[in-house]
């Protein structure tokens, strides 16, 4: 049913757990699967120099948080931040139809971490 | 234990074929190869060995072999039960009653009936998984033909009250109401608990081989004499004119062989697997919090034990327990960002949580001490593991679009 990478990310994650003091977080939860990701980000200049993810859910849900910081550790944010489901999907080869769901969770916890950051740039921007 | 151990613990979806009935079943694939219905002695040698099998059969659930139909299966035998009795006796009644916690067999071919003119009456079942037969009893009306409950539940096991609705079945026919029928479906009760159809007052019950150690394909029907079926196919006499079609010599063989096993073997692979269950729940629960076995508190098959473990995604421990040679099956399927919970884990009235971490693991005549202690503890790494890597529940998280 799953690929490979898929069941290879759920039984060995990859960056598991939380950052301590992030730059961002992102925490978003599907409400009808419950299925949930909380991604944390180390943000310096402007590169994305760690991420950690915790999730509950399906395999997919696993394997897409799993694989999707190791997209991300060493890139900058604006190329982090052009990522899609579908880079989500081709790093784990394959996900069934009813599970695209699963990638779409983990981009969007990757945009919430990314707003995050944003958020409180502008935030310090206005205060100088 | 090691870490390339195959651990099969879904002997309630099929089981493995006891040697016996291997060899059993070998001698009509070549050289027996007689059809049961032809003259000549290959025909005759092949309609003995049938003949033998239906006395297997009839032995293991205490039936006379003339009330043996031989099928494909159990959901052959099911719809066999169910549309044979709608067709012959819609005349005199069109109201069926089941349980909610049926196999799609039973519902689905309830369902069917209904979208051409039948009532079905879907008794529901304690929090336990079981049936109350006083609302059995209630549901049975004048045009009441057929009630269809399960023996036992094929996801937790719970074993139904059957010799008590059997007898307000019996009650409701010396009243008069010669045209309401009892059928079970004892596809995963046979072979694993006694069975005597008198005793339950049923007059169907279906049963299929590949549950307790026979092959695939071969089921069968128990229709009381002087029940009046309905077919499904039509081409020929066979059965007693009750199910056409040339006889899966080899498969009935092995069916009656696996039941011949089952009756002398019943209470010695019951203890056994019983054991092994039990030691199997003490053990999860003495090692894992915040898990709940779903069936506990009501009779119970003794190979089945289907727990919920909360906070984790039971499709997710089956492909952990699956990369570690473990076979379990789960009662929760998330598809398309919806939650599909299994309609008999909905009935006992749990929570989605506790739907969405049930894993059912079954255990087979075979199933040894060895297997239980690997599977023990790689789920409870696995329930472990997954619950670390859960976000916080207090932490706050936002909607996905």
């Amino acid at each position: 049913m799953y690929t490979k990478e898929v069941e290879d990310h759920l039984a060995n994650p990859r960056n598991a757990g939380e950052l301590i003091e992030p730059s961002g977080t992102g925490d978003v939860v599907n409400q009808v699967c419950n299925d949930r990701i909380r991604l944390t980000l180390h943000i310096v200049d402007g590169v994305i120099t760690d991420a950690k993810f915790k999730a509950s859910g399906c395999p997919p849900t696993v394997a897409a948080a799993s694989v999707l910081t190791t997209l991300i550790i060493g890139q900058e944010i604006e190329r982090a931040a052009q990522l899609s489901r579908n880079d989500v999907i081709a790093a784990l080869v394959r996900l069934p139809p009813a599970k695209i769901h699963s990638a779409v969770l983990a981009i969007e916890a990757l945009q919430g971490a990314l707003d995050c950051i944003n958020n409180r740039e502008e935030v310090s921007g206005a205060k100088k | 234990m090691t870490a390339s151990m195959k651990v099969y613990l879904d002997n309630s979806a099929t089981t493995l074929v006891a040697p016996e009935v291997i060899e059993s079943m070998l001698p009509y694939f070549s050289g027996d190869i007689g059809n049961a219905s032809s003259v000549h002695s290959f025909g005759q040698r092949a309609k003995a060995a049938v003949e033998t099998a239906r006395r297997q059969i009839a032995e293991l659930i205490k039936a006379a072999p003339s009330e043996i139909v031989f099928v494909s299966g159990g959901t052959e035998a099911d719809n066999l039960a169910i549309r044979g009795i709608a067709e012959a006796h819609s005349a005199t009644g069109r109201h069926i009653i089941t349980s909610a916690i049926e196999h799609p067999a039973v519902l689905a071919t309830c369902e069917a009936l209904e979208s051409s003119g039948f009532r079905v009456t879907y008794a529901p079942v304690s929090s336990a998984g079981v049936v109350d037969p006083q609302q059995i009893r209630e549901a049975i009306k004048d045009d009441t033909i057929l009630v269809s409950i399960m023996q036992a539940n094929n996801e937790i096991g719970t074993v139904q009250p059957l010799e008590e609705i059997g007898r307000f079945v019996r009650e409701r026919r010396r009243a008069g109401a010669s045209n309401l029928h009892f059928h079970t479906d004892a596809v995963q009760s046979a072979g694993k608990i006694p069975i005597d159809v008198d005793d339950l007052g049923v007059d169907l019950l279906s049963l299929t081989a590949h549950k307790f150690h026979g092959p695939k394909g071969a089921g069968a029907l128990y229709v009381k004499k002087g029940t009046r079926l309905g077919k499904l196919f039509y081409g020929g006499h066979h059965e007693r004119d009750r199910r056409p079609g040339t006889e899966n010599v080899p498969g009935i063989v092995g069916l009656g062989r696996a039941a011949d096993l089952a009756a002398q073997e019943l209470s010695e692979r019951s203890d056994r697997m019983r054991g092994l269950r039990n030691y199997l729940e003490d053990s999860l629960k003495q090692r894992l919090t915040d898990m709940k076995i779903n069936g506990d508190g009501a009779p119970r098959l003794p190979n089945v034990s289907n727990v919920s473990f909360a906070g984790v995604d039971g499709e997710s421990v089956l492909i952990n327990l699956d990369l570690k040679g473990i076979a379990v099956s789960t009662g929760a399927a998330c598809s398309s960002g919806s939650l599909e919970p299994s309609h008999v884990l909905k009935a006992l009235a749990l929570t989605k949580e506790e739907i969405r971490g049930s894993v059912r693991f079954s255990l087979g005549a075979f199933t040894t001490q060895a297997e239980i202690d690997y599977a023990i503890a790689v789920t409870v790494e696995a329930v472990k593991r997954l619950r670390e890597l859960a976000p916080a529940a207090e932490e706050s998280a936002r909607a996905s679009l």
